[in-house]
């Protein structure tokens, strides 16, 4: 469904991404992960439309997404959550998912039901009519999922939704993408939380220093030597 | 209608049934001098109605939407003196050329990033274009003022819009109720929530499928258009134009304080801050003048002591909390 070929970004000369080439299969849960500062969050923006590649393509169903404005990705159907979440705070929860579900449902109150229904299946129901500003982080966390997933995507893209969620409350959030994913969604996602990852993700990708240096089933790749190595830290040559 | 009443408490209705029965019957017992009082509170009422729907909707600021008072005030006024249009006709024009303007400056703007208080620049650099250009545009008399022929008042022309005070009066009236019923409609739109997602978060926003780009710009262009009108109602009742006056950004910022005193982003907000800052100012000057006290400057006096209070105790204006206080929120 989404193929990435020879990914580069640098910024200034720093190399966030180099030749990162992964797929992302229909119906799949991929997890791309690495240490911090490996480039996971540049590779979404790049995929999102955020940033523009300086090198590689992307395909996403067929078309060449690469350079396309972030409106025009979520509307190929790429939806996206936020690592440093971006609520539209003044305004109500079911508002801020009514404004996610417009792009699909052009008619208000046809938006404000599906909103509310995806607002139930999270588990923020009760919360709906207070404005976005006065939620917790974990609820921020989940209204970026909501919004994403009221533009009804094809491909879901989630940034570290499950930091700072309490472990019974992560296990909810990874019941609700398994849900979604039986549903026919294919999520690619960041995450540094190794419970979420090892339980949803099929696949996993690898990133360290802007370069995958390994994919495959997550039970083989964390014995892999190389992500061993970039987790704990052995000394390397500078 | 339905849709203009639902969820409004019914002391709420009641409420604003009253004020408008009140502005209606206004005419029929006040003097000329508060009857002009009452036109300018609705004139700010409106041109704030207007503006907030770029700031306070969709969070373009503009400091400069003098430019499309003097634009839609000239095109009228032009079109009548020189060719004898009627100013509906000219309403037209000064609609498709302040639509036109604005959304020149929304695409310099939005295609190149400027965004923010840069944005805010690019719209006062504007207004003074326009300000300096008119004073050296012969076709309607420069900086030597544009003045419409001031008929016997015996009768009220709507056609041409000659007449009384009453008359601009009511016709202020509807274009301020007018404003009020379109921003409630647009906000409750689709374009409404997507102004609203882009005040909020741009980045979320686009995230969201928002073409940020035709949203920005229709909301600076609706804006324009609609404080096109105000200046064409302008021309007719003051019957002089100076460029030195009417684009001066002393009016760009005169037009913004009612909004902001009432309450950026809400319906009832542009309202309430013109009957606020109008009413009080004139208020004011009358009892100066009772007093015998001649202060000039007064009014700018009190503009800034009223800003100042409403930053300090009421960042969110003044409706807000009075709504809350008078349980007259919308209920979802």
């Amino acid at each position: 469904m989404l193929d990435v070929e020879g990914l580069s970004k640098s910024f200034r000369g720093l190399r966030a991404v180099q030749n990162a080439s992964f797929a992302v299969p229909e119906g799949a849960i991929v997890g791309l992960i690495g240490p911090n500062g490996a480039g996971k969050t540049t590779c979404f923006n790049m995929i999102a439309g955020v940033y523009r590649p300086d090198a590689g393509e992307l395909r996403f169903a067929g078309q060449d997404i690469g350079g396309w404005r972030p409106d025009q990705v979520c509307a190929a159907g790429i939806g996206r959550t936020f690592q440093i979440v971006k609520p539209f705070a003044g305004l109500s929860l079911l508002d801020n998912v009514v404004v996610g579900a417009l792009l699909r449902d052009k008619n208000v109150s046809a938006a404000k039901k599906r909103a509310a229904e995806i607002i139930e299946r999270l588990g923020l129901g009760a919360k709906r009519d207070l404005p976005a500003s006065s939620l917790t982080l974990p609820d921020r966390k989940r209204l970026e999922v909501a919004r994403a997933l009221a533009t009804r995507p094809k491909l879901l893209l989630l940034d570290e939704v499950m930091a700072g969620l309490r472990p019974t409350e992560c296990d909810q959030m990874v019941a609700v993408f398994r849900e979604l994913n039986r549903g026919g969604l294919t999520i690619l996602l960041i995450e540094h939380v190794m419970r979420a990852v090892m339980a949803l993700a099929q696949q996993v990708v690898v990133l360290h220093h802007g370069e995958i240096i390994a994919q495959g089933a997550p039970a083989e790749v964390v014995r892999d030597p190389a992500v061993l190595e970039c987790y704990l830290g052995e000394e390397t040559e500078v | 209608m339905r849709q203009l009443v639902e969820g409004v408490p019914r002391r709420g209705l009641a409420l604003l049934a009253a004020l408008l029965a009140l502005l209606a019957v206004f005419p029929l017992f006040a003097s000329g001098y508060l009857l002009a009082v009452g036109f300018l509170i609705l004139y700010f009422a409106y041109v704030g109605q207007a503006w907030n729907v770029m700031m306070g909707f969709a969070g373009q600021l503009s400091l400069g939407h003098s430019l499309y008072v003097g634009l839609g005030a000239y095109a009228a006024a032009a079109l009548y003196v020189h060719f004898g249009l009627s100013p509906w006709i000219g309403l037209g024009a000064a609609i498709a050329v302040c639509a036109l303007a604005g959304a020149a400056i929304g695409f310099l703007a939005f295609r190149f990033g400027v965004a923010g208080v840069y944005f805010a620049i690019l719209t006062i650099a504007f207004a003074e274009f326009a300000r300096i250009g008119f004073d050296h545009f012969a076709w309607v008399r420069g900086s030597s003022g544009l003045f419409l022929p001031v008929a016997n008042y015996a009768e009220n022309d709507l056609w041409n819009l000659r007449g009384s005070p009453t008359m601009f009066y009511y016709l202020m009236l509807g274009l301020t109720v007018g404003a009020f019923v379109l921003c409630h409609a647009l906000l409750r739109s689709r374009m409404g929530y997507y102004w609203l997602a882009i005040r909020e978060s741009p980045e979320a926003a686009q995230a969201l499928g928002v073409n940020l780009f035709r949203y920005k710009m229709a909301a600076v262009a609706l804006s324009a258009a609609m404080t096109s009108l105000a200046g064409v109602v302008f021309a007719f009742y003051y019957n002089n134009l100076f460029p030195e006056q009417i684009f001066h950004i002393s009016r760009s910022i005169e037009l913004i304080l009612g909004p902001i005193i009432g309450g950026i982003g809400t319906l009832v907000g542009p309202i309430v801050g013109a009957f606020l800052l109008t009413g009080l100012s004139e208020g004011l000057r009358e009892l100066m003048l009772r007093l015998g006290i001649d202060l000039p400057g007064v009014k700018q006096v009190f503009y800034g002591l009223c800003l100042l209070l409403v930053v300090m105790f009421l960042p969110d204006g003044v409706w807000p909390p009075l709504a809350r206080k008078l349980g007259l929120q919308r209920k979802r």
